[in-house]
């Protein structure tokens, strides 16, 4: 040992070993300890972490699932009852997954909400904003792909009346729906691939996705609540109140992550199937393919546009709402006419905004119940609510600076 | 003394948020354990179609058991075997109490054992002709996954992977050609 060399303690040299072969300090200094956010961030801006912790969770407690879990008609229902009172701690791994797609979906919803409320979609983050739509659509997906796996009768007929939704477009449609299915109606073939879609398939993507997501929102940086106007919002040119990521931001997440996961506990613990709006009474019976439910409808979080696919006066033209109203967040960076990098909103935007969140709960939660007749005057105002609302967004949101 | 209560609280929060993920991970641990199962049931073995020499494969309780009916050449190898034997007089409890000690049997025309090797769990041959499996062999049971031998009584041989004599289950005889497994005589 030479006496005139400061000691290095061993830690600094591992870590100095492992920078010379891997960007981990680099990549903690520019993702974490260096990267700049504006000091005002509000509670609006957790939902996007804990959004991604409650994916991770389900991917966790669903890939736990898999090792109890039979994807066959004749063995599907009963693998899970089998966990449920067998399994030493299985109703535990159940209700964690069940409930967290539920609760997966509010985080997701409020996380949309603030990207409307801030403008999180103008320039310069359309791409972030277009990632984020797909993943919302993915999201979508694979709660309809995993709610089939019971095997319960709402699984059964949700699922065999979602694909003939599809049979009804025009030319391709029942080709297309035979396909999806593998059958002529939702039979152990669907069975097998919705599960292997479900496990494997999509999440595969969402981990890309949810990856370039990440690396689209670090590119340009996070919007300002309230901001001043800048030319250029990226964390490179910033102002001087602008704090760390680490260890301000990580600290919010963790507070927002502590209250999230106590009434999460609250739920799986107390409250599981939340009266019925997160695990159906109706798929606790196993699927009979000769008897319908009374009522046939999807969870909570898909409700607002199976809304769309009822009040439609005709089949064609459900489909095709229900597709297309999807499809219009994607152009919601376009449609938004206000001046870009600022989040100022004038009055006709808040109302807009307003009757938006109006239509879409009334929709989702009139249209999860039973449809009456004084209803569906309503509800159709609100569908045509919905869409209005981004169909006349070039109008109302075009202002002029003062 | 700002430093001294963030230090304090920075350490709090890791402490007690280090437990939370540890007990998270308990319910799924947990989970692996096996499920009680019931109490193994018994399996009826009709012994009429067993002819001298002959072995029979029964399940019992998830493991495969032999019924071999055994011929007067064949006891007595047991005991000329002696000498190639790790514990010939069944030392260890390998069998119910009532199973006699010389041909490890309630009756000694019909031998009943499980099937599986001692040494890692695989199902044995019947391998009952001489110098079927070595030079000197004597009828018994061979594992071919490692090479474990056993005699005619299963009685374990010297210098092989196997270190105990293969298990006897409970068994009776409800009359003299039904062999009930899992079950103890009534006499005991």
């Amino acid at each position: 040992m030479d006496p005139t060399q400061p000691h290095v303690s061993f830690l600094k040299r591992s870590i100095a070993w492992l920078d010379a072969r891997f960007p981990l300090t680099t990549f903690m200094q520019k993702q974490v300890t260096h990267y700049y956010l504006p000091a005002n961030l509000n509670g609006w801006y957790v939902f996007g972490a804990l959004s991604l912790f409650f994916l991770a969770l389900q991917f966790f407690s669903g890939f736990w699932l898999m090792m109890f879990y039979t994807p066959t008609p004749e063995a599907a229902f009963n693998s899970i009852e089998s966990l449920m009172r067998d399994v030493p701690c299985g109703w535990f791994i159940r209700y964690l997954h069940s409930s967290g797609a539920s609760f997966f979906f509010i985080l997701l919803y409020a996380h949309l909400l603030r990207g409307l409320l801030y403008g999180s979609y103008k320039k310069p983050r359309e791409l972030v904003w277009l990632l984020g739509v797909l993943l919302y659509l993915l999201s979508l997906s694979e709660a309809f792909l995993g709610y089939l796996l019971p095997w319960g009768q709402m699984s059964y007929w949700a699922s065999q009346v979602a694909t003939s939704a599809i049979g009804t477009f025009p030319f391709f449609g029942e080709t297309l729906m035979y396909w999806l299915r593998g059958d002529s109606h939702v039979s152990a073939v669907t069975l097998h691939r919705f599960f292997a879609l479900h496990s494997v398939g999509l999440p595969t993507l969402f981990i890309f996705l949810v990856g370039f997501h990440l690396v689209a929102l670090r590119t340009v940086g996070s919007t300002r609540p309230q901001g001043k106007r800048t030319t250029s919002p990226t964390h490179t040119s910033l102002p001087s109140t602008d704090i760390p990521f680490h260890p301000y931001y990580t600290s919010q997440d963790l507070l927002a992550l502590a209250i999230s996961l106590f009434i999460f506990s609250l739920i799986v613990f107390f409250m599981p199937e939340m009266g019925g709006y997160f695990l159906e009474a109706s798929n606790f019976i196993p699927a009979n393919p000769h008897q319908t439910p009374q009522t046939i409808r999807p969870l909570w979080y898909l409700a607002p546009f199976y809304s769309l696919l009822c009040v439609m006066p005709n089949s064609f033209f459900g489909t095709f709402s229900v597709l297309g109203a999807p499809l219009l967040f994607f152009l919601l960076p376009w449609l938004d006419k206000s001046t870009p990098y600022t989040i100022q909103r004038n009055w006709p935007f808040k109302l807009a905004l307003s009757g938006f969140i109006f239509s879409f709960i009334a929709l989702g939660f009139l249209g999860a119940t039973a449809q009456t007749m004084q209803n569906l005057v309503l509800l159709r105002l609100c569908a045509l609510l919905y869409f209005l609302f981004f169909l006349l967004m070039p109008f109302y949101t075009r202002q002029t600076l003062r | 003394m700002e430093d001294d209560r963030r230090h304090f609280l920075v350490t709090l929060t890791k402490l007690i948020g280090s437990l939370g993920v540890a007990a998270f991970f308990f319910p799924f641990l947990k989970s692996w354990r096996p499920i009680p199962r019931p109490a193994p049931t018994q399996t009826k073995v009709d012994l009429r179609p067993l002819m001298p020499g002959e072995s029979l494969i029964a399940v019992w309780d998830n493991q495969p058991v032999w019924i071999i009916r055994r011929t007067q050449a064949m006891l007595d190898t047991l005991f000329s075997i002696r000498p190639q034997l790790v514990d010939p007089d069944s030392f260890t409890a390998q069998q119910p109490p009532y199973i006699q000690k010389n041909y490890r049997s309630l009756n000694p025309e019909y031998f009943v054992v499980i099937a599986l090797c001692t040494h890692l769990g695989c199902a044995t041959q019947y391998k009952p002709q001489r110098g079927e499996v070595k030079k000197n062999w004597l009828g018994g049971f061979f594992c071919p996954c490692h090479g474990s031998m056993f005699d005619l009584a299963g009685r374990v041989l010297k210098n092989v992977p196997a270190a105990s004599n293969l298990k006897i289950p409970p068994y009776h005889f409800m009359s003299p050609y039904t062999l009930v497994i899992g079950q103890d005589p009534e006499c005991i």
